[in-house]
């Protein structure tokens, strides 16, 4: 189980990487992409975009089931991942790189205090 | 990430099969299956699929069920409870058929294999395994017939894919060429007691092995050795159900069930109403092929990686006219597929689902979506 040091985490399963002013990168966790299976379809908000934290932003869809993925952060999308329109096992293969899902800007950043660290997600992320 | 994804029940209660071993070290994803525990994955289901389609895959089945029926009534049993004509069968034949209620509606689909003048196996569906030895039983009355679950005699491993026959040609004495489609054969493959049968569920040419538990193993340990340099994974029962729908095949619960009869599933090659003797659901289903069903089976694709997963209501115009009943990705057409009930009357260039508020449209295709080669 993969749970990089560096990145934040939620209980819903994503995870945050912090790019620097107020920007970040968002995308779910190896437990996640592992739960679901083969991923054939990532439904992806428009940059522009605003949601509130908790929020539903997208969904990603697997041959098991589809799983609706929630904003870690009040935030505005500033792109999406546009290959995972024809490579969404990207998310499978690379859950915290190639397969990044949304780049956002935080709209209040003190809320990224409140995230797990890795250590916390980890007690989370058991099978 | 929503919660429903994660599966997190107590799977003590469910049954194994003797590969369960084989398959859990091997990276086997265990779910439950109809009460048993078995790999829905191992790498990948797609993976898995596509492996099968270009070279090979090794599928553990031994969940399925099988009875004996054998006595000197056992061709006219059959008869009276099965849609196919077993009387026309030679020793060595291997038959789809479906066993069907009064109504019409399936209670299985199953094959029917002649070992010999007076005996035949079985071959039933996992999950009516119960219900189909009870049905049996419940109409041997006036048969000179015993019939026997033998379920615990074997276990069962599918070999399926364009290099599978050359596999087990390297791991047996027959000569393969002479075990034609549909056809089957007891003899050794790597030194082990096997019933081979020349069918499958994938649309690829391979076979279905019979194996004492005791040697399930050994067996698939062997075939797996000798597949691998070719290409051969074990798959799960994930790209099973893939690949069978590629293949336009039905899936007993999905396709067919207790409502949902052969004539509405166009199932009716397998249904022989002229066969002399009276089987149970004759009447009906006379009737409804002579009257058209009031509602089809009707395969999808969608043009679009969304799969409509089964229950979700088909629409025409918006209002509803049947649910999906089967739906996946299908990796060789790179797009999702499917099947659905509809009324007979609905203007098939029109199906549509609604996904999250989405209109998604359903093209109706003919089957298989891909072209077979068994």
């Amino acid at each position: 189980m993969n749970i990089p040091p560096d990145l934040k985490y939620t209980k819903d399963h994503e995870w945050l990487k912090l790019l620097g002013d107020g920007e970040a990168l968002v995308g779910i966790t190896d437990f996640a992409q592992q739960s679901l299976g083969d991923i054939t379809f990532v439904e992806i908000p428009e940059a522009g975009d605003q949601f509130d934290a908790g929020a539903t932003f997208g969904v990603v869809e697997s041959v098991k089931a589809a799983s609706d993925l929630y904003m870690p952060i009040d935030a505005e999308v500033l792109e999406s991942n546009a290959a995972l329109e024809d490579a969404p096992e990207q998310v499978n293969q690379s859950p915290f790189s190639e397969g990044w899902i949304i780049k956002v800007r935080a709209t209040d950043p003190s809320q990224l205090d409140g995230l797990l660290d890795a250590s916390a997600y980890a007690e989370i992320a058991k099978d | 990430m929503g919660g429903r994804a994660f599966l997190h029940g107590a799977m003590s209660e469910l049954r194994r099969t003797p590969l369960y071993e084989f398959n859990a070290s091997r990276g086997g994803r265990m779910v439950d299956f109809a009460g048993w525990e078995m790999p829905v994955q191992f790498a990948s289901i797609v993976d898995e699929h596509k492996a099968t389609r270009s070279a090979a895959g090794l599928f553990d089945v031994s969940h399925m069920g099988e009875a004996l029926v054998t006595g000197p009534e056992a061709v006219a049993y059959l008869d009276s409870v099965l849609t196919n004509d077993i009387s026309k069968m030679t020793t060595g034949r291997v038959v789809y058929s479906l066993m069907c209620y009064d109504s019409g509606g399936v209670v299985d689909d199953l094959l029917v294999y002649r070992k010999g003048e007076s005996e035949f196996l079985l071959c039933l569906n996992a999950s009516n395994t119960g219900k189909d030895m009870e049905w049996l039983q419940a109409h041997r009355a006036g048969f000179d017939v015993d019939i026997s679950d033998v379920s615990d005699r074997y276990a069962l491993l599918a070999l399926q894919g364009p290099v599978a026959l050359k596999i087990l040609g390297a791991l047996t004495d027959l000569d393969l060429s002479d075990l034609k489609y549909y056809w089957f054969a007891e003899t050794q493959v790597a030194g082990i007691d096997c019933l081979i049968s020349r069918t499958g569920y994938t649309g690829e040419s391979g076979v279905e092995l019979f194996v004492a538990p005791e040697n399930a193993t050994a067996l698939a340990e062997a075939v797996l050795e000798e597949g691998e340099p070719l290409g051969l994974v074990l798959a799960g029962l994930g790209a099973r159900d893939s690949l069978r729908l590629e293949a336009g095949y039905s899936l007993y619960g999905h396709e067919i069930d207790q409502d949902i009869s052969p004539v509405q599933a166009n199932l009716m090659w397998t249904v022989k109403l002229n066969k002399e003797p009276d089987f149970i659901g004759k009447k009906a289903l006379t009737m409804e092929n002579a009257n058209g069903p009031a509602k089809r089976i009707v395969f999808f694709k969608t043009g679009s990686r969304r799969i409509a997963r089964s229950g979700t209501e088909v629409l025409v115009e918006g209002s509803p006219v049947g649910r999906v009943v089967s739906g996946t990705f299908s990796p060789q057409l790179n797009e999702a597929i499917g099947s659905a009930l509809v009324n007979s009357d609905a203007q098939l260039e029109e199906l549509s689902v609604d996904m999250r508020g989405k209109s998604v449209r359903l093209f109706a295709t003919k089957p298989p979506f891909i072209e077979l080669n068994p």
